[in-house]
Protein backbone atom coordinates (compact mmCIF):
# COMPACT_ATOMS: atom_id res chain seq x y z
CA UNK A 1 0.00 0.00 0.00
CA UNK A 2 3.00 2.28 0.68
CA UNK A 3 4.01 2.80 -2.91
CA UNK A 4 0.42 4.19 -3.54
CA UNK A 5 1.66 7.04 -1.61
CA UNK A 6 1.39 10.89 -3.08
CA UNK A 7 -1.14 9.32 -6.21
CA UNK A 8 -4.25 11.42 -7.06
CA UNK A 9 -7.45 11.85 -3.86
CA UNK A 10 -8.95 9.97 -6.28
CA UNK A 11 -6.62 6.81 -5.97
CA UNK A 12 -6.42 7.47 -2.27
CA UNK A 13 -9.89 7.05 -2.09
CA UNK A 14 -10.14 3.68 -4.25
CA UNK A 15 -7.66 2.23 -2.12
CA UNK A 16 -9.47 3.15 0.95
CA UNK A 17 -12.53 1.71 -0.40
CA UNK A 18 -10.47 -1.64 -1.08
CA UNK A 19 -8.91 -1.45 2.28
CA UNK A 20 -12.60 -1.36 4.05
CA UNK A 21 -13.77 -4.36 1.73
CA UNK A 22 -10.61 -6.35 2.36
CA UNK A 23 -10.85 -5.11 6.84
CA UNK A 24 -14.62 -6.63 6.48
CA UNK A 25 -13.99 -9.90 4.45
CA UNK A 26 -11.32 -10.59 6.87
CA UNK A 27 -13.19 -10.19 10.25
CA UNK A 28 -13.67 -13.61 11.14
CA UNK A 29 -17.60 -13.87 12.92
CA UNK A 30 -17.17 -14.73 17.02
CA UNK A 31 -15.24 -17.84 17.78
CA UNK A 32 -16.94 -19.93 20.60
CA UNK A 33 -14.38 -18.40 23.27
CA UNK A 34 -15.49 -15.14 22.48
CA UNK A 35 -19.49 -16.12 22.96
CA UNK A 36 -18.82 -17.95 26.00
CA UNK A 37 -16.86 -15.26 27.41
CA UNK A 38 -20.38 -13.37 27.51
CA UNK A 39 -21.73 -16.39 29.99
CA UNK A 40 -18.62 -16.56 32.63
CA UNK A 41 -19.15 -13.02 34.15
CA UNK A 42 -22.49 -14.81 35.56
CA UNK A 43 -21.94 -18.39 35.35
CA UNK A 44 -18.42 -18.67 36.80
CA UNK A 45 -14.94 -19.48 34.94
CA UNK A 46 -15.56 -22.43 32.72
CA UNK A 47 -19.10 -22.28 33.96
CA UNK A 48 -18.36 -23.09 37.66
CA UNK A 49 -20.38 -20.98 39.52
CA UNK A 50 -19.58 -19.18 42.46
CA UNK A 51 -22.75 -18.97 44.14
CA UNK A 52 -26.55 -18.88 43.87
CA UNK A 53 -26.81 -18.91 40.06
CA UNK A 54 -26.83 -22.32 38.33
CA UNK A 55 -23.27 -23.72 36.99
CA UNK A 56 -22.98 -24.86 33.48
CA UNK A 57 -20.27 -27.06 33.02
CA UNK A 58 -20.20 -30.67 32.32
CA UNK A 59 -23.48 -30.76 30.39
CA UNK A 60 -24.24 -32.05 26.98
CA UNK A 61 -24.40 -29.67 23.46
CA UNK A 62 -27.75 -30.93 23.06
CA UNK A 63 -28.93 -30.11 26.49
CA UNK A 64 -27.04 -27.33 26.47
CA UNK A 65 -28.54 -26.07 22.64
CA UNK A 66 -31.94 -27.02 24.02
CA UNK A 67 -31.99 -25.11 27.26
CA UNK A 68 -30.64 -22.11 25.03
CA UNK A 69 -33.22 -22.53 22.25
CA UNK A 70 -36.17 -22.39 24.65
CA UNK A 71 -35.32 -19.27 26.74
CA UNK A 72 -34.51 -17.84 23.54
CA UNK A 73 -38.24 -18.64 22.34
CA UNK A 74 -39.56 -18.49 25.43
CA UNK A 75 -40.73 -21.79 26.24
CA UNK A 76 -38.66 -22.37 29.27
CA UNK A 77 -39.42 -19.45 32.31
CA UNK A 78 -36.22 -17.77 33.66
CA UNK A 79 -35.85 -14.43 35.16
CA UNK A 80 -32.46 -13.45 32.85
CA UNK A 81 -31.68 -15.57 30.25
CA UNK A 82 -34.12 -15.76 27.92
CA UNK A 83 -33.28 -12.00 27.73
CA UNK A 84 -30.11 -12.95 26.96
CA UNK A 85 -30.45 -15.90 24.44
CA UNK A 86 -32.37 -13.59 22.17
CA UNK A 87 -29.06 -11.61 21.85
CA UNK A 88 -27.49 -14.58 19.63
CA UNK A 89 -28.40 -16.18 16.57
CA UNK A 90 -29.62 -19.89 16.65
CA UNK A 91 -26.13 -21.00 14.53
CA UNK A 92 -24.42 -18.76 17.75
CA UNK A 93 -25.96 -20.63 20.31
CA UNK A 94 -25.22 -24.05 18.78
CA UNK A 95 -21.39 -22.64 18.30
CA UNK A 96 -21.80 -21.98 22.32
CA UNK A 97 -23.12 -25.17 23.11
CA UNK A 98 -20.62 -27.18 21.19
CA UNK A 99 -17.75 -24.54 22.68
CA UNK A 100 -18.77 -25.33 26.59
CA UNK A 101 -19.70 -28.74 25.84
CA UNK A 102 -15.97 -29.91 24.66
CA UNK A 103 -14.53 -27.23 27.42
CA UNK A 104 -16.14 -27.02 30.28
CA UNK A 105 -15.73 -30.32 32.51
CA UNK B 1 -7.45 5.12 11.09
CA UNK B 2 -7.66 2.23 13.16
CA UNK B 3 -9.75 0.27 10.95
CA UNK B 4 -6.74 0.80 8.76
CA UNK B 5 -4.60 -0.34 11.42
CA UNK B 6 -6.42 -3.73 11.67
CA UNK B 7 -5.92 -4.19 8.07
CA UNK B 8 -2.78 -3.69 8.11
CA UNK B 9 -2.22 -6.33 10.86
CA UNK B 10 -4.07 -8.22 9.04
CA UNK B 11 -2.22 -8.59 5.69
CA UNK B 12 0.89 -8.29 8.38
CA UNK B 13 -0.30 -11.33 9.93
CA UNK B 14 -1.01 -12.90 6.17
CA UNK B 15 2.77 -12.74 5.27
CA UNK B 16 3.74 -14.24 8.62
CA UNK B 17 1.97 -17.02 8.12
CA UNK B 18 3.92 -18.07 5.20
CA UNK B 19 6.99 -17.98 6.56
CA UNK B 20 8.28 -21.06 7.75
CA UNK B 21 8.12 -21.95 11.53
CA UNK B 22 11.53 -22.13 11.98
CA UNK B 23 12.70 -19.39 10.82
CA UNK B 24 9.53 -17.36 12.55
CA UNK B 25 11.02 -18.63 15.52
CA UNK B 26 14.25 -17.76 15.47
CA UNK B 27 12.64 -14.29 13.70
CA UNK B 28 10.84 -13.55 16.99
CA UNK B 29 12.61 -10.95 18.96
CA UNK B 30 12.13 -10.99 22.82
CA UNK B 31 8.75 -12.25 24.32
CA UNK B 32 5.66 -10.33 23.43
CA UNK B 33 4.57 -7.27 26.41
CA UNK B 34 1.27 -6.11 27.27
CA UNK B 35 1.17 -3.40 30.18
CA UNK B 36 -1.95 -3.03 31.35
CA UNK B 37 -2.62 0.43 33.44
CA UNK B 38 -5.36 -0.03 36.60
CA UNK B 39 -6.48 -3.04 38.80
CA UNK B 40 -10.27 -2.70 38.48
CA UNK B 41 -12.73 -4.65 36.54
CA UNK B 42 -11.30 -3.67 33.20
CA UNK B 43 -7.55 -3.64 34.38
CA UNK B 44 -7.48 -6.66 36.15
CA UNK B 45 -9.83 -8.92 33.80
CA UNK B 46 -7.56 -8.09 30.96
CA UNK B 47 -4.27 -8.92 32.96
CA UNK B 48 -5.53 -12.40 33.75
CA UNK B 49 -7.15 -13.04 30.27
CA UNK B 50 -4.30 -12.18 28.21
CA UNK B 51 -2.51 -14.57 30.10
CA UNK B 52 -4.84 -17.49 29.84
CA UNK B 53 -5.28 -16.44 26.20
CA UNK B 54 -0.82 -17.03 25.88
CA UNK B 55 0.60 -17.38 28.37
CA UNK B 56 3.97 -16.53 26.48
CA UNK B 57 3.38 -13.12 26.47
CA UNK B 58 4.53 -11.02 29.47
CA UNK B 59 1.95 -8.95 31.09
CA UNK B 60 2.83 -6.21 33.87
CA UNK B 61 -0.33 -4.96 35.83
CA UNK B 62 0.26 -1.46 37.46
CA UNK B 63 -2.27 -0.64 40.29
CA UNK B 64 -0.79 1.79 43.18
CA UNK B 65 -3.12 -0.26 45.53
CA UNK B 66 -2.58 -4.49 46.88
CA UNK B 67 -5.99 -4.76 47.01
CA UNK B 68 -9.13 -3.33 44.99
CA UNK B 69 -12.41 -2.78 46.27
CA UNK B 70 -15.68 -2.96 44.52
CA UNK B 71 -18.47 -0.20 43.37
CA UNK B 72 -20.87 -2.66 43.01
CA UNK B 73 -21.83 -4.02 46.56
CA UNK B 74 -20.60 -1.07 47.88
CA UNK B 75 -24.21 0.25 48.57
CA UNK B 76 -24.38 -2.54 50.52
CA UNK B 77 -22.17 -1.50 53.28
CA UNK B 78 -24.02 1.61 52.87
CA UNK B 79 -27.17 -0.27 54.11
CA UNK B 80 -25.29 -2.56 56.67
CA UNK B 81 -25.19 -5.74 55.31
CA UNK B 82 -22.08 -6.16 53.92
CA UNK B 83 -18.58 -4.81 55.17
CA UNK B 84 -15.86 -3.57 53.29
CA UNK B 85 -14.09 -6.72 53.92
CA UNK B 86 -16.67 -8.27 51.71
CA UNK B 87 -15.92 -6.02 48.99
CA UNK B 88 -11.95 -6.37 48.67
CA UNK B 89 -10.65 -8.38 47.17
CA UNK B 90 -6.74 -8.78 46.52
CA UNK B 91 -4.49 -9.88 43.30
CA UNK B 92 -2.93 -12.95 44.46
CA UNK B 93 -4.07 -15.25 42.34
CA UNK B 94 -3.50 -12.97 39.38
CA UNK B 95 0.17 -12.57 40.63
CA UNK B 96 0.66 -16.54 41.51
CA UNK B 97 -1.68 -18.74 39.61
CA UNK B 98 -1.41 -16.32 36.55
CA UNK B 99 2.09 -14.86 36.12
CA UNK B 100 1.03 -11.07 35.83
CA UNK B 101 3.87 -8.78 37.26
CA UNK B 102 2.35 -6.72 39.35
CA UNK B 103 3.55 -2.86 39.70
CA UNK B 104 2.77 -1.40 42.73
CA UNK B 105 3.24 2.07 41.67
CA UNK B 106 0.86 4.66 39.68
CA UNK B 107 1.22 5.43 36.13
CA UNK B 108 2.29 8.65 35.70
CA UNK B 109 2.64 9.50 31.95
CA UNK B 110 2.67 7.37 28.71
CA UNK B 111 4.47 8.25 25.59
CA UNK B 112 2.78 6.72 23.03
CA UNK B 113 6.34 6.91 20.37
CA UNK B 114 8.19 5.40 22.51
CA UNK B 115 5.77 2.86 23.62
CA UNK B 116 6.99 3.24 27.50
CA UNK B 117 4.92 3.68 30.39
CA UNK B 118 6.46 5.89 33.10
CA UNK B 119 5.85 5.53 37.17
CA UNK B 120 5.11 8.12 39.64
CA UNK B 121 8.18 5.97 41.44
CA UNK B 122 10.60 6.70 37.91
CA UNK B 123 10.32 3.10 36.54
CA UNK B 124 9.93 2.64 32.43
CA UNK B 125 8.49 0.15 31.44
CA UNK B 126 8.87 -0.86 27.32
CA UNK B 127 5.03 -2.55 25.53
CA UNK B 128 4.13 -3.89 22.73
CA UNK B 129 0.49 -3.17 23.47
CA UNK B 130 -0.84 -1.55 26.27
CA UNK B 131 -3.94 -1.40 27.94
CA UNK B 132 -5.49 1.02 29.94
CA UNK B 133 -8.47 0.77 32.01
CA UNK B 134 -8.12 3.76 34.70
CA UNK B 135 -11.52 4.16 35.83
CA UNK B 136 -12.84 7.71 36.53
CA UNK B 137 -11.75 10.85 38.23
CA UNK B 138 -14.08 13.24 39.71
CA UNK B 139 -14.51 16.65 38.15
CA UNK B 140 -13.19 18.57 40.55
CA UNK B 141 -15.51 21.86 40.84
CA UNK B 142 -17.59 21.04 37.80
CA UNK B 143 -20.33 21.53 40.66
CA UNK B 144 -19.34 24.95 42.25
CA UNK B 145 -18.14 24.39 45.47
CA UNK B 146 -17.27 20.67 45.44
CA UNK B 147 -13.55 19.82 45.35
CA UNK B 148 -11.76 17.21 46.77
CA UNK B 149 -11.87 18.59 50.38
CA UNK B 150 -15.46 18.72 50.33
CA UNK B 151 -15.59 15.42 49.86
CA UNK B 152 -14.49 14.53 52.88
CA UNK B 153 -17.32 16.55 54.26
CA UNK B 154 -20.38 15.96 51.72
CA UNK B 155 -18.80 11.88 50.37
CA UNK B 156 -19.30 10.44 47.23
CA UNK B 157 -18.30 7.39 47.75
CA UNK B 158 -18.56 6.97 44.32
CA UNK B 159 -14.76 5.28 44.46
CA UNK B 160 -15.50 2.29 47.23
CA UNK B 161 -12.93 2.63 50.01
CA UNK B 162 -12.08 5.53 52.64
CA UNK B 163 -15.55 7.05 51.20
CA UNK B 164 -18.36 4.25 51.36
CA UNK B 165 -16.65 3.96 54.85
CA UNK B 166 -17.12 7.83 55.48
CA UNK B 167 -20.81 7.97 54.45
CA UNK B 168 -21.36 4.55 56.29
CA UNK B 169 -20.24 6.52 59.73
CA UNK B 170 -22.59 9.77 58.68
CA UNK B 171 -25.43 7.74 58.49
CA UNK B 172 -24.88 5.81 62.05
CA UNK B 173 -23.95 9.13 63.15
CA UNK B 174 -27.63 10.64 62.28
CA UNK B 175 -30.46 11.06 64.37
CA UNK B 176 -33.47 9.65 63.74
CA UNK B 177 -35.71 12.31 62.37
CA UNK B 178 -32.64 13.10 59.84
CA UNK B 179 -32.61 14.31 56.59
CA UNK B 180 -29.90 12.47 53.75
CA UNK B 181 -29.69 14.72 50.61
CA UNK B 182 -28.17 13.05 47.52
CA UNK B 183 -27.04 14.77 44.43
CA UNK B 184 -26.99 13.03 41.19
CA UNK B 185 -24.96 14.06 38.22
CA UNK B 186 -26.38 14.46 34.27
CA UNK B 187 -25.19 11.62 31.97
CA UNK B 188 -22.51 9.86 31.48
CA UNK B 189 -21.36 8.92 34.78
CA UNK B 190 -20.27 5.52 36.01
CA UNK B 191 -23.16 2.97 37.01
CA UNK B 192 -26.10 4.46 35.79
CA UNK B 193 -28.39 2.59 37.80
CA UNK B 194 -26.26 3.02 41.28
CA UNK B 195 -27.73 6.10 42.47
CA UNK B 196 -31.09 4.84 42.50
CA UNK B 197 -30.13 1.61 43.94
CA UNK B 198 -28.36 3.52 46.56
CA UNK B 199 -31.52 5.74 47.17
CA UNK B 200 -33.15 2.46 47.86
CA UNK B 201 -30.27 1.25 50.29
CA UNK B 202 -29.84 4.26 52.28
CA UNK B 203 -34.02 3.82 52.21
CA UNK B 204 -33.38 0.65 53.76
CA UNK B 205 -31.26 1.38 57.02
CA UNK B 206 -33.30 4.07 57.63
CA UNK B 207 -36.72 2.35 57.46
CA UNK B 208 -35.07 -0.66 60.11
CA UNK B 209 -32.88 1.72 61.79
CA UNK B 210 -34.14 5.42 61.79
CA UNK B 211 -38.09 5.08 60.35
CA UNK B 212 -38.58 9.13 61.03
CA UNK B 213 -35.70 10.41 58.66
CA UNK B 214 -36.20 10.54 55.27
CA UNK B 215 -34.01 10.96 51.87
CA UNK B 216 -34.12 13.38 49.46
CA UNK B 217 -32.59 12.72 45.91
CA UNK B 218 -32.03 15.82 44.01
CA UNK B 219 -31.10 14.45 40.09
CA UNK B 220 -30.04 16.38 37.08
CA UNK B 221 -31.88 14.23 34.73
CA UNK B 222 -35.98 13.72 34.06
CA UNK B 223 -35.61 9.97 33.72
CA UNK B 224 -32.70 7.20 34.70
CA UNK B 225 -32.11 3.72 34.35
CA UNK B 226 -34.46 0.79 35.43
CA UNK B 227 -36.68 3.66 36.60
CA UNK B 228 -40.41 2.00 36.75
CA UNK B 229 -38.75 -1.08 38.53
CA UNK B 230 -37.00 1.24 41.05
CA UNK B 231 -40.21 3.68 41.07
CA UNK B 232 -42.82 0.78 41.97
CA UNK B 233 -40.30 -0.65 44.66
CA UNK B 234 -39.94 2.44 46.11
CA UNK B 235 -43.82 3.27 46.43
CA UNK B 236 -44.13 -0.34 48.10
CA UNK B 237 -41.69 -0.71 50.31
CA UNK B 238 -40.33 2.78 51.45
CA UNK B 239 -43.66 4.84 50.88
CA UNK B 240 -42.86 8.96 51.77
CA UNK B 241 -39.30 8.30 52.99
CA UNK B 242 -38.07 8.63 49.69
CA UNK B 243 -38.65 12.17 47.79
CA UNK B 244 -36.78 12.14 44.10
CA UNK B 245 -36.65 15.74 42.77
CA UNK B 246 -36.06 15.48 38.44
CA UNK B 247 -34.69 18.11 36.87
CA UNK B 248 -38.07 19.34 35.81
CA UNK B 249 -38.85 19.87 39.33
CA UNK B 250 -35.73 21.58 40.33
CA UNK B 251 -33.72 18.68 41.12
CA UNK B 252 -30.34 19.81 39.54
CA UNK B 253 -28.11 20.76 42.26
CA UNK B 254 -25.81 23.75 40.86
CA UNK B 255 -23.57 24.80 44.31
CA UNK B 256 -22.59 22.77 47.29
CA UNK B 257 -21.92 24.77 50.49
CA UNK B 258 -19.68 22.01 52.49
CA UNK B 259 -19.31 24.45 55.69
CA UNK B 260 -23.67 24.31 55.76
CA UNK B 261 -23.93 20.84 54.60
CA UNK B 262 -26.53 22.52 52.19
CA UNK B 263 -27.14 21.60 48.44
CA UNK B 264 -28.25 24.61 46.36
CA UNK B 265 -30.46 23.91 43.16
CA UNK B 266 -30.55 25.33 40.17
CA UNK B 267 -34.08 27.94 41.25
CA UNK B 268 -32.40 28.70 44.38
CA UNK B 269 -33.74 26.57 46.29
CA UNK B 270 -31.25 25.34 49.80
CA UNK B 271 -31.57 22.28 50.92
CA UNK B 272 -29.67 21.30 54.17
CA UNK B 273 -28.94 17.68 55.14
CA UNK B 274 -27.75 15.72 58.19
CA UNK B 275 -25.44 13.79 55.59
CA UNK B 276 -24.94 14.95 52.31
CA UNK B 277 -23.88 12.53 49.19
CA UNK B 278 -23.03 14.31 46.56
CA UNK B 279 -22.24 11.99 43.50
CA UNK B 280 -20.28 14.79 41.19
CA UNK B 281 -19.43 14.87 36.98
CA UNK B 282 -16.83 12.49 36.11
CA UNK B 283 -14.26 11.80 33.41
CA UNK B 284 -11.53 9.59 32.22
CA UNK B 285 -9.09 8.60 35.02
CA UNK B 286 -6.23 11.40 34.77
CA UNK B 287 -3.76 9.06 32.83
CA UNK B 288 -5.76 8.83 30.02
CA UNK B 289 -6.58 12.63 29.30
CA UNK B 290 -2.65 13.37 30.21
CA UNK B 291 -1.41 11.08 27.18
CA UNK B 292 -4.31 12.71 25.23
CA UNK B 293 -6.45 9.81 24.66
CA UNK B 294 -9.82 11.55 25.96
CA UNK B 295 -11.91 13.74 23.44
CA UNK B 296 -10.94 17.33 24.29
CA UNK B 297 -14.61 18.73 23.07
CA UNK B 298 -18.22 18.06 22.15
CA UNK B 299 -20.23 16.00 24.61
CA UNK B 300 -17.96 13.24 25.23
CA UNK B 301 -15.04 15.94 26.06
CA UNK B 302 -12.90 14.07 29.15
CA UNK B 303 -13.63 10.49 27.92
CA UNK B 304 -11.59 8.13 25.43
CA UNK B 305 -13.02 7.36 21.80
CA UNK B 306 -12.35 3.66 20.61
CA UNK B 307 -13.00 1.79 17.73
CA UNK B 308 -15.74 -0.17 18.47
CA UNK B 309 -14.41 -3.68 16.88
CA UNK B 310 -11.33 -3.63 19.61
CA UNK B 311 -11.21 -0.84 22.00
CA UNK B 312 -8.13 0.65 20.08
CA UNK B 313 -7.77 4.16 20.99
CA UNK B 314 -8.47 5.80 17.88
CA UNK B 315 -6.08 8.52 19.26
CA UNK B 316 -2.98 6.63 19.61
CA UNK B 317 -1.75 3.20 18.32
CA UNK B 318 -1.57 -0.06 20.06
CA UNK B 319 -3.33 1.45 23.42
CA UNK B 320 -6.57 -0.11 24.19
CA UNK B 321 -8.89 1.72 26.31
CA UNK B 322 -11.17 0.06 28.34
CA UNK B 323 -13.86 0.24 31.11
CA UNK B 324 -15.24 3.35 32.24
CA UNK B 325 -13.06 5.65 30.58
CA UNK B 326 -14.05 4.71 27.36
CA UNK B 327 -16.66 6.18 25.01
CA UNK B 328 -17.98 2.63 24.35
CA UNK B 329 -21.69 3.48 22.71
CA UNK B 330 -24.71 1.69 24.21
CA UNK B 331 -22.67 -0.07 26.58
CA UNK B 332 -22.90 1.32 30.27
CA UNK B 333 -20.16 2.44 32.25
CA UNK B 334 -19.91 -0.78 34.61
CA UNK B 335 -17.52 -3.14 35.99
CA UNK B 336 -19.19 -5.81 34.79
CA UNK B 337 -19.19 -4.36 31.10
CA UNK B 338 -15.54 -3.48 31.32
CA UNK B 339 -14.47 -7.28 32.07
CA UNK B 340 -16.58 -8.32 29.05
CA UNK B 341 -14.24 -5.94 26.88
CA UNK B 342 -11.18 -6.60 28.62
CA UNK B 343 -12.10 -10.48 28.03
CA UNK B 344 -12.51 -9.67 24.38
CA UNK B 345 -9.55 -7.39 24.14
CA UNK B 346 -7.57 -9.71 25.66
CA UNK B 347 -7.91 -12.09 22.92
CA UNK B 348 -8.22 -9.69 20.56
CA UNK B 349 -4.25 -8.86 21.60
CA UNK B 350 -3.24 -12.12 21.96
CA UNK B 351 -4.24 -13.05 18.70
CA UNK B 352 -3.06 -10.42 16.63
CA UNK B 353 0.64 -10.15 19.00
CA UNK B 354 0.25 -13.97 16.94
CA UNK B 355 -0.53 -12.78 13.58
CA UNK B 356 -3.79 -14.56 14.26
CA UNK B 357 -6.99 -13.17 12.79
CA UNK B 358 -9.49 -10.71 13.67
CA UNK B 359 -12.94 -12.05 14.77
CA UNK B 360 -16.16 -9.95 15.45
CA UNK B 361 -16.56 -8.94 19.10
CA UNK B 362 -19.28 -9.68 21.21
CA UNK B 363 -20.24 -7.93 24.61
CA UNK B 364 -22.19 -8.65 27.21
CA UNK B 365 -23.59 -6.89 30.55
CA UNK B 366 -25.88 -8.02 33.44
CA UNK B 367 -26.83 -5.68 36.07
CA UNK B 368 -28.60 -6.44 39.21
CA UNK B 369 -29.66 -3.60 42.02
CA UNK B 370 -31.32 -3.95 44.78
CA UNK B 371 -34.33 -2.34 46.06
CA UNK B 372 -34.48 -4.13 49.08
CA UNK B 373 -32.11 -7.23 50.73
CA UNK B 374 -35.00 -9.86 48.93
CA UNK B 375 -36.08 -7.56 46.31
CA UNK B 376 -33.91 -7.62 43.26
CA UNK B 377 -34.15 -6.05 39.64
CA UNK B 378 -32.19 -6.33 36.84
CA UNK B 379 -31.17 -5.22 33.55
CA UNK B 380 -29.02 -6.66 30.92
CA UNK B 381 -27.93 -6.86 27.33
CA UNK B 382 -25.92 -8.19 24.32
CA UNK B 383 -23.84 -5.85 22.52
CA UNK B 384 -22.41 -5.91 19.10
CA UNK B 385 -19.34 -3.61 17.31
CA UNK B 386 -20.71 -1.42 13.97
CA UNK B 387 -18.36 1.06 12.15
CA UNK B 388 -20.18 3.67 13.55
CA UNK B 389 -20.45 2.14 17.35
CA UNK B 390 -21.14 -0.58 19.83
CA UNK B 391 -24.91 -1.04 19.70
CA UNK B 392 -27.32 -3.53 21.81
CA UNK B 393 -29.15 -6.15 19.55
CA UNK B 394 -32.95 -5.15 19.58
CA UNK B 395 -35.40 -7.37 20.73
CA UNK B 396 -32.95 -8.79 23.06
CA UNK B 397 -31.80 -7.88 26.90
CA UNK B 398 -33.57 -4.98 28.51
CA UNK B 399 -35.12 -4.25 32.51
CA UNK B 400 -36.46 -7.51 34.62
CA UNK B 401 -40.71 -7.34 33.93
CA UNK B 402 -42.40 -5.08 35.69
CA UNK B 403 -45.14 -7.55 36.97
CA UNK B 404 -44.16 -10.83 36.69
CA UNK B 405 -46.31 -13.74 37.68
CA UNK B 406 -45.63 -14.68 41.40
CA UNK B 407 -43.85 -11.00 41.83
CA UNK B 408 -42.34 -11.58 44.95
CA UNK B 409 -40.82 -14.58 44.02
CA UNK B 410 -39.12 -13.58 41.37
CA UNK B 411 -38.16 -10.27 43.12
CA UNK B 412 -36.17 -12.68 45.92
CA UNK B 413 -35.02 -14.48 43.00
CA UNK B 414 -33.29 -11.84 41.12
CA UNK B 415 -31.84 -10.97 44.78
CA UNK B 416 -30.10 -14.42 45.09
CA UNK B 417 -28.99 -14.22 41.57
CA UNK B 418 -27.29 -10.63 42.57
CA UNK B 419 -25.23 -12.68 45.20
CA UNK B 420 -23.76 -15.26 42.99
CA UNK B 421 -23.10 -12.29 39.97
CA UNK B 422 -21.16 -10.71 42.44
CA UNK B 423 -19.83 -13.96 43.62
CA UNK B 424 -19.22 -15.36 39.78
CA UNK B 425 -17.65 -11.67 38.23
CA UNK B 426 -14.94 -11.18 41.01
CA UNK B 427 -14.48 -14.65 41.06
CA UNK B 428 -13.60 -14.52 37.17
CA UNK B 429 -11.37 -11.41 37.64
CA UNK B 430 -9.76 -11.60 41.29
CA UNK B 431 -10.83 -15.68 42.17
CA UNK B 432 -8.14 -17.92 42.78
Amino acid sequence: MTRFRGTTAGAVFVIAAVACVASAQTIAPPSGATLAATCTGCHGPAGHSAGAIPSIHGRTEADLLQAMLDFKNDRRPATMMNRHAKGFSDEELATLAREIAANWR
Amino acid sequence: MARKGITRRLFAGAALASIPVASMVQAQPARRRVVVVGGGFGGAAAARHLRLADASIDVTMIEPKSEFQTCPFSNYVLAGFKTMADITHGYGALTGRHGVTHVRDMAAAIDPAAKTVRTAGGQTIAYDRLVVSPGIDMRWGALPGYDEAASAVLPHAWQAGPQTTLLRAQLEAMPDGGVVVMSIPGNPFRCPPGPYERISMIAHYLKKSKPRSKIVALDSKDAFSKQGLFQDAWKELYGPMIEWVPLGQDGKVVQAIPGEKTLVSEFGQRHRGDVVNVIPPQMAGRIARDAGLAATEGAMAGWCPVDPFTFESTRAKDIHVIGDASIAGAMPKSGFAASSQAKFVARAIAASLAGGPQEAPVYANTCYSLVAPDYGISVADIFRATPNGIVAVQGAGGVSPRTPKDAAQFRDQEAHYAEGWYASATKEIWGS
